[in-house]
């Protein structure tokens, strides 16, 4: 017989993680199985060329969950930020970039205007985000039930939006569902500003600013509260430190531990198997994978209704964001840019049509001829990331689909010639320092980091995939329709960014005994 | 080439197919009377519809199925796939038998019934009035089976009645009186193969007869030859309405609305709501609608289907059924039935009504020469089935 304490976790990724610590500070018998050697996930860091290594996917800390940090103490196991706050530099080919910085924008050609506008601008945005944000630490209150922390729940979410009042409460119902680029096109007049801010509705996702959920979508990246950061040693540290903190209540963590189906008889998830054949047995099955690899590929869609079934496939999952890392001989020179600046965070996306232009390649299948990206140089922050003197450069570029027309194995070059093409008209002499290239497409993630669709937030993050709807509507409470099987990543509420709440959340909804069964 | 894809290619030339039969069926159809039933012509009536109706239950009756839709399933998870699609334990469903159930959706809401035949290990055949293809392939995903909808390529006959196993044997059927109700046999008819199945919708002796589209006027002649001194003729939908009612036998759209095509979902009945309670077999771990199903038992369900006898000869057609001065439901299906005497209803009501013996009441309205009248007659709900004759499960099968 099974010990009703033990529980397994697929994934050690930083929910993974957090789950595993919270279960195992309750006193479970915790086992966390990872595929890759190190812990994390795609919270990593790793090295793409000698002696120089890059988080992979995510490279900013701007979510991670503040009850995380304090319940679980990560400082004590060894999380240091090696940037906080940091700015934003919307750059331009002419050097006469635009500077982002809380609730002020400096620049050449801003006017008082929007300078007013973009301390508005930062008010609504912080206040609206706080409403989401709000959300976040709860187990998603079911809608077609009588159970009171489910009313209690619903309550509060319709309470915290009408105590914002009623101008913006009416404000926040009118553009939450809607598109950022009429909202920034009604507040600002530089297309810089409108360029740089849009992207926060679309990093990440399979929208363009045109795209409605965009405000949803920057909403999500604001709720984060703080500012952005950057950890001591990348990504990486984020999730050791969380993964030490786990080790420390008891949990066990195995790396190279590759689970290649989710065992199950009549009806209960038991155990798992790896690939090596190996069984684990275990009364609580907690999956950190996407929907998809967890239903389809680990467990089989045999095991679940096929309406279920249906849900989960129509779940969007596709990734769009790519990855870039070069690997410098020296500090990149961009065009008008002071050196203290070189550290912050660097977008390109000089005008909100362009993003939109950047985005129609897209919908067809292609990839952008003119990307958008956001870059950061992580060296210039933490030097132990390259070689003396050598640097870093990481850059999110999009919009490279996942399930591009001509195939990524024959695009890939070409794509990151276009890209370096792309930087140096902002950084000119940066061809020439390049020593390595390497780009991760949403083949590459899903390959190295099995998440089905190569999708940085496991999914699409939109209003009809969010709270009770995520991943699908009657299984938004971290419980699958599998007794013993429950899902911790960011495939459920809420999403993706390195938040480890979804993992916090789950870890909580086990705790309380798992009611069965929502809608 | 199968003719599937002989109709597929023509599809825009016609609206609608006709049946293999076609050319005997039109021959025979004297009142020129026809229905249109999926994707192609049925007769409604070919002489005389009580006519017909009477020749089923006193001799036998032909009725032309090839408008049923059919889905062949098959490959190594067949099963498995048909009992998760299903709420009835398929693997009780042994290698040349036939099974009535039905499938819902994930609310536990009834899709549609039929007939699950189990045609050998791995290859099932599932027959449906309504089509499924798009669900039943929905279902497919991530299980290794084929489905595909063969209504085109398979020409199906009902024979239903006290002579039908006579008319058989004189076809040349040896042995088809030992095949027992919901069994199969395959016997060679003309080069090919003919699939028997004691089945029906008639609620009497009767057979299914299954060939190949291009063998099909030739059986049906056979038949007839065959039949011509057991008194065959054939017979349409207006007579199997009257057929299926006396049997107790439901069907969709007229007593419950197929889940896919209700636009509200309070319209749609669960399997405990149409009285099929014995189809769910909840031991199995997954299937669609089991989870809503478990509820709705806890729960309690909101409706169910009753067979009620009416007093006096007006059909209940379309009726309110009150408890007292309540009205607790209305009636799905009714007619005066010729074999029971007696003015018979299919009716579903509020849940907590219904228990067999409970006195109701009717609200009839009926036309004599375009002047409406309305009665209230009593209606007793009722147990057993308004037609069950012994034929109907003896082995050997009688000969009359």
């Amino acid at each position: 017989m099974t010990d009703k304490n033990t529980v397994v976790i697929i994934g050690a990724g930083h929910n993974g993680l957090s789950c595993a610590a919270y279960l195992a500070k309750a006193g479970r018998k915790v086992m966390v199985l990872e595929a890759n050697e190190q812990v994390g996930g795609m919270a990593v860091t790793r090295e793409f060329a000698p002696g120089f290594r890059v988080s992979p996917v995510a490279h900013l800390l701007n979510m991670l969950d503040q009850n995380i940090s304090n319940e679980l103490k990560l400082d004590a196991h060894g999380l240091k930020m090696a940037r906080k706050d940091m700015g934003t530099i919307a750059l331009a080919e002419s050097g006469r970039h635009l500077r982002f910085s809380g609730d002020q924008v400096i620049g050449e050609g801003v006017s008082g205007e929007d300078r007013q506008a973009m301390v508005e601008y930062h008010r609504f945005m912080k206040r609206f985000a706080a409403v989401i944000g709000g959300l976040h630490n709860r187990v998603p209150p079911r809608i077609r039930t009588s159970n009171t922390d489910d009313i209690l729940g619903l309550a509060k979410t319709a309470w915290s939006i009408r105590r914002l009042g009623t101008a913006d409460m009416r404000e926040f119902l009118r553009i939450t569902g809607i598109n950022i680029y009429d909202v920034l096109k009604e507040n600002f007049e530089h297309p810089m500003i409108q360029g740089a801010l849009s992207l926060d509705g679309v990093l990440g996702s399979f929208l363009g600013p045109r795209s409605n959920n965009s405000v949803f979508c920057a909403l999500h990246r604001w709720s984060g509260g703080g500012g952005i950061g950057q950890a001591v040693g990348g990504m990486g540290a984020v999730s050791q430190a969380i993964a030490n903190a786990a080790g420390s209540h008891g949990a066990e963590i195995r790396t190279s531990s590759r689970v290649s189906q989710i065992l199950v008889a009549n009806g209960r998830a038991e155990g798992v198997e790896l690939d090596t054949g190996e069984k684990i047995m275990a009364a609580t099955v907690i999956s950190n994978a996407d929907p998809k690899t967890t239903f389809f590929k680990l467990l089989g869609a045999r095991h679940i209704e096929a309406g279920l079934v249906r849900k989960i496939h129509n779940f969007r999952q596709g990734g769009n964001a790519s990855k870039l890392h070069l690997a410098l001989a020296g500090i990149p020179e961009f065009t008008g840019l002071d050196k203290d600046q070189a550290g912050d965070r660097l977008v390109i996306a000089p005008d909100i049509e362009y993003v939109e232009r950047a985005f129609n390649h897209a919908k067809y299948g292609e990839y952008s001829a003119e990307p958008v990206a956001e870059i950061t140089i992580p060296s210039l922050n933490d030097d132990s990331l390259a070689p003396d003197g050598r640097h870093v450069l990481s850059v999110v570029v999009q919009y490279t689909p996942y399930q591009l027309k001509a195939g990524w194995p024959g695009s890939k070059q070409v794509f990151v010639d276009k890209c370096i093409d792309l930087i140096a008209r902002y950084a000119p002499g940066i061809r020439e320092q390049v020593l390595h290239a390497e780009l991760l497409t949403p083949v590459d993630i899903e390959r190295e980091f099995h998440v089905s669709g190569g999708h940085w937030h496991h999914g699409e993050l939109a209003l009809d995939q969010f709270l009770m709807m995520r991943p699908v509507p009657g299984m938004a409470q971290y419980h699958t329709p599998v007794d013993g099987l429950y899902l911790c990543g960011a495939g459920s509420h809420p999403g993706g960014g390195v938040m480890g709440s979804a993992g916090r959340n789950a870890a909580r909804a086990l705790l309380a005994g798992g009611q069965r069964r929502s809608t | 080439m199968r003719h599937s894809q002989l109709i597929t290619e023509s599809h825009y030339k016609t609206n609608v197919f006709e049946s293999p039969f076609h050319s005997r069926t039109k021959a025979l159809n004297k009142l020129r009377m026809w229905n249109r039933w999926g994707d192609y012509l049925s007769a409604a009536a070919y002489f005389d519809a009580d006519l017909e109706y009477f020749a089923c239950r006193n001799a036998c009756g032909v009725f032309d199925l090839s408008s049923m839709v059919k889905h062949r399933i098959s490959g190594r998870d067949a099963l498995e796939y048909l009992n998760r699609l299903v709420t009835r334990d398929v693997s009780k469903i042994g290698h040349k038998r036939v099974g009535y159930t039905v499938w819902c959706n994930e609310q536990g809401q009834v899709i549609d019934d039929g007939t699950i035949f189990h045609l050998s290990e791995g290859d099932y055949r599932l027959c449906s009035q309504e089509h499924h293809i798009d669900w039943l392939l929905t279902n497919a995903f991530g299980l290794e089976v084929e489905v595909h909808e063969d209504t085109h390529d398979v020409a199906a006959l009902a024979l239903q009645g006290p002579t039908s196993c006579a008319t058989l044997k004189t076809m040349g059927l040896t042995g088809i009186e030992n095949l027992k109700p919901f069994g199969i046999e395959y016997f060679e008819f003309e080069g090919t193969e003919l699939m028997v199945s004691r089945t029906g919708f008639t609620g009497d002796l009767g057979y299914e007869l299954w060939i190949d589209h291009d063998h099909a006027v030739m059986l049906w002649d056979r038949l007839f030859e065959a039949g011509e001194l057991h008194g065959i003729k054939p017979f349409g939908e207006q007579a199997l309405q009257h057929l299926r009612i006396e049997a107790g036998f439901i069907q969709a759209k007229h007593d419950f609305m197929p889940a896919h095509q209700t636009v509200r979902a309070t319209h749609t009945r669960s399997p405990f709501e149409l009285g099929l309670e014995w189809l769910v077999h909840f031991q199995k771990p997954v299937f669609n609608g089991r989870q809503a199903l478990l509820e709705e038992k806890q729960r309690g369900s909101r409706y169910q289907c009753v067979r009620l006898d009416i007093e006096g000869n007006k059909p209940a057609k379309d009726a309110y059924i009150y408890k007292g001065k309540k009205v607790i439901g209305a009636v799905t299906s009714a007619m005066w039935s010729p074999s029971a005497k007696a003015s018979i209803a299919l009716a579903s009501v509020e849940a907590r009504y219904g228990k067999p013996g409970e006195e109701l009441t009717a609200e009839i309205y009926y036309q004599r020469e375009l002047k409406w009248s309305r009665v209230m007659a009593g209606a007793v709900v009722i147990k057993d089935a308004f037609y069950d004759p012994p034929r109907k499960r003896m082995t050997p099968a009688p000969d009359f």
